[in-house]
């Protein structure tokens, strides 16, 4: 306990089986204050799959087929939200979505599909964001394509560091070429928000905020965004 | 013996049909031969293999590709891994197509030329710097020129070039630190105890390791009866760093194996497998001296020189060699890692 504690405080790193801890707290309060979107889900994957096992430890957290709205005067929007996209192109209302800073896509725009990952990395001891987008006829993108999808930011740092940044990997469980964020810096900067608030030296809440933490961070190089409720117990940080 | 300077020099016998969808000529080439380093990737034959095929392929333009098989090859493997893992029983020659045209792109990573491996290279490098140290400050504060070297000695297999460059790398967690030492101390003419002392020093932290784990099934009797590699699912690819904490004992290859596929330990190994212990008479020699129970003086007790693999393993492979389960942990690494400093382990079941 008090060595996962000061790993967590002192190093922003995470173990593969608190990272199951984290996931699983992460679902149960992201179904709680979004009740009315598609959840993030556990997938358990036995790295040997001709043997048997209960162990639900190795695996990764999904969420799939989120077509993520732009709105192209706030990009800076606070509390925007995910929505699912009816097949018929009308978006879903929810209580955490202002109304009026909705702007339907361009009708002749494709709609994009995103399929997101969160898996373990044994090496850094850190989540990593693993992605793809397709059409709604499943035809998958091109990077050249994904690249028009991503916050003028992430398209900033992609020109800089085309090879470090974001790119095509195989995906460690199913063997297919997904987009990934490299994961080299990310326990430096975990480090510096679980600093920035004492209250993370408490071991529990440490492994419970820890994904909310990572997304809150993550989740805007790719347009992800999550609820502000996910992080509002954490009054403190500095974001 | 200079270990380090055979995984340099080691290379694998090709014979390199053109894909029949791709030839325009009758009768269609000879296929081409070429000698690939171990160390090496397959893309960087390219500069060889398309003016072999040039003059016989259809118009247009694309990335080359390989199979086996009917397996696409991932060029971010090393070529000797790729062919300890999928050749269960050595081919020689290594009979592959290659194609210029139809890369497919659903199952295998872009390869945008050279770049795309020196990256893939890099990117490798960095993380087996944060798994040894914590940290990737030392392949980051690594100059552009001296990187740009350190992947020329690698693609034009320079291992002079690649001692002097590392040199500056200054992996020095208690690991690697003793990977560097081996590498200068191989490079240098010096008494062979010296360098034995050296290269069997023992290694304390994280190792950056990556696994791969073939499931062969119990239908036949011989290796070579093995059934081919259909898709990658049949191979479990285990990027794990291995961990080594006791200092006084003997960390063996064993122990290594059993720390990253424990689902396979579950009951205790009581029967020592002879085909586990398979080994070239070239190596035997060099192996039997780094054998734990020697190491040890004798001290050992009699369960431990019994110390196999698990019964449900039927090979272990590194480098093309098929060490013995008791081996000091610190001789394999010492000598037998890639130049991104990944020990690069095949392990049949």
């Amino acid at each position: 306990m008090v060595g996962t504690c000061e790993a967590i405080a002192s190093g922003g790193t995470i173990s593969s089986s608190d990272f199951y801890k984290a996931a699983s707290a992460f679902i149960h309060r992201w179904k709680l204050i979004n009740s009315d979107f598609p959840s993030w889900s556990w997938v358990p994957y036995q790295k040997l799959r001709w043997i048997s096992s209960d162990d639900k430890v190795d695996g990764y957290l999904s969420l799939e087929k989120i077509c993520l709205l732009r709105p192209q005067e706030n990009e800076q929007e606070k509390g925007g939200c995910l929505e699912e996209t009816d097949i018929d192109g009308a978006g879903n209302n929810n209580e955490y979505l202002d109304e009026a800073t909705l702007v339907p896509p361009p009708s002749d725009q494709e709609v994009h599909y995103y399929d997101f990952h969160i898996l373990h990395c044994a090496s850094y001891s850190v989540p990593v964001l693993y992605f793809r987008a397709y059409c709604c006829d499943g035809q998958q993108l091109m990077f050249e394509e994904i690249e028009k999808d991503l916050p003028s930011q992430s398209v900033d740092t992609l020109l800089n560091s085309k090879w470090t940044f974001i790119t095509q990997e195989e995906h460690p469980y199913l063997n297919r070429p997904w987009f990934k964020l490299h994961p080299c810096g990310t326990s430096e900067w975990m480090k510096l928000l679980f600093l920035s608030d004492a209250s993370w030296f408490n071991n529990e809440i440490a492994i419970e905020r820890y994904v909310a933490s990572w997304l809150s961070v993550v989740g805007q190089v790719v347009g992800l965004r999550i609820p502000m409720e996910l992080l509002k117990e954490v009054s403190g940080s500095q974001l | 013996m200079d270990a380090l300077k055979y995984i340099w020099e080691g290379a694998i016998p090709l014979q390199i049909h053109l894909h029949e969808s791709e030839v325009t000529t009758v009768p269609p080439p000879p296929p081409a031969m070429v000698l690939a380093p171990r160390i090496g990737y397959l893309p960087l034959l390219a500069s060889q293999i398309k003016p072999y095929f040039g003059s016989t392929l259809p118009p247009g333009v694309d990335t080359i590709w390989f199979e086996y098989q009917g397996l696409p090859l991932k060029w971010n493997i090393p070529t000797g891994v790729l062919f300890d893992l999928l050749c269960a029983e050595p081919e020689r020659p290594w009979n592959l197509t290659v194609h210029f045209r139809g890369y497919p792109r659903q199952l295998l990573i872009p390869c945008e030329g050279e770049d795309s491996i020196k990256w893939s290279f890099i990117n490798s490098l960095k993380e087996a710097d944060y798994i040894v140290n914590g940290n990737t400050k030392n392949v980051m504060s690594m100059s552009e020129p001296d990187l740009l070297e350190l992947w020329r000695s690698v693609s034009n297999v320079d291992l002079e070039a690649y001692l002097r460059i590392s040199s500056k790398l200054k992996l020095g967690g208690t690991g690697l630190e003793h990977v560097l030492k081996s590498i200068s101390a191989a490079s240098l003419p010096a008494k062979s105890s010296g360098e034995m002392d050296i290269a069997g020093q023992l290694i304390t932290g994280r190792i950056p390791v990556r696994l791969y784990v073939r499931n062969l099934g119990d239908d036949f009797d011989n290796l070579e009866d093995a059934p081919p590699v259909n898709n990658w699912d049949d191979v479990s690819y285990i990027n794990r760093p291995v961990e080594i904490q006791e200092e006084g004992k003997c960390f063996t290859l064993h122990d290594a194996v059993r720390s990253l596929l424990p689902e396979l330990f579950t009951e205790k190994a009581t029967t020592k497998d002879e085909s586990t212990n398979v080994i070239g008479e070239e190596q035997s020699d060099s192996t039997e001296q780094l054998d734990c129970t020697k190491t040890e003086g004798g001290s050992t007790s009699s369960e431990e020189y019994l110390q196999s693999y698990h019964p449900s393993i039927k090979l272990v492979r590194i480098q093309g060699i098929e060490p013995k389960g008791q081996i000091p942990f610190s001789w394999v690494v010492n000598n037998l890692m890639n130049p991104e400093y990944f020990l690069h382990i095949c392990v049949f079941v």
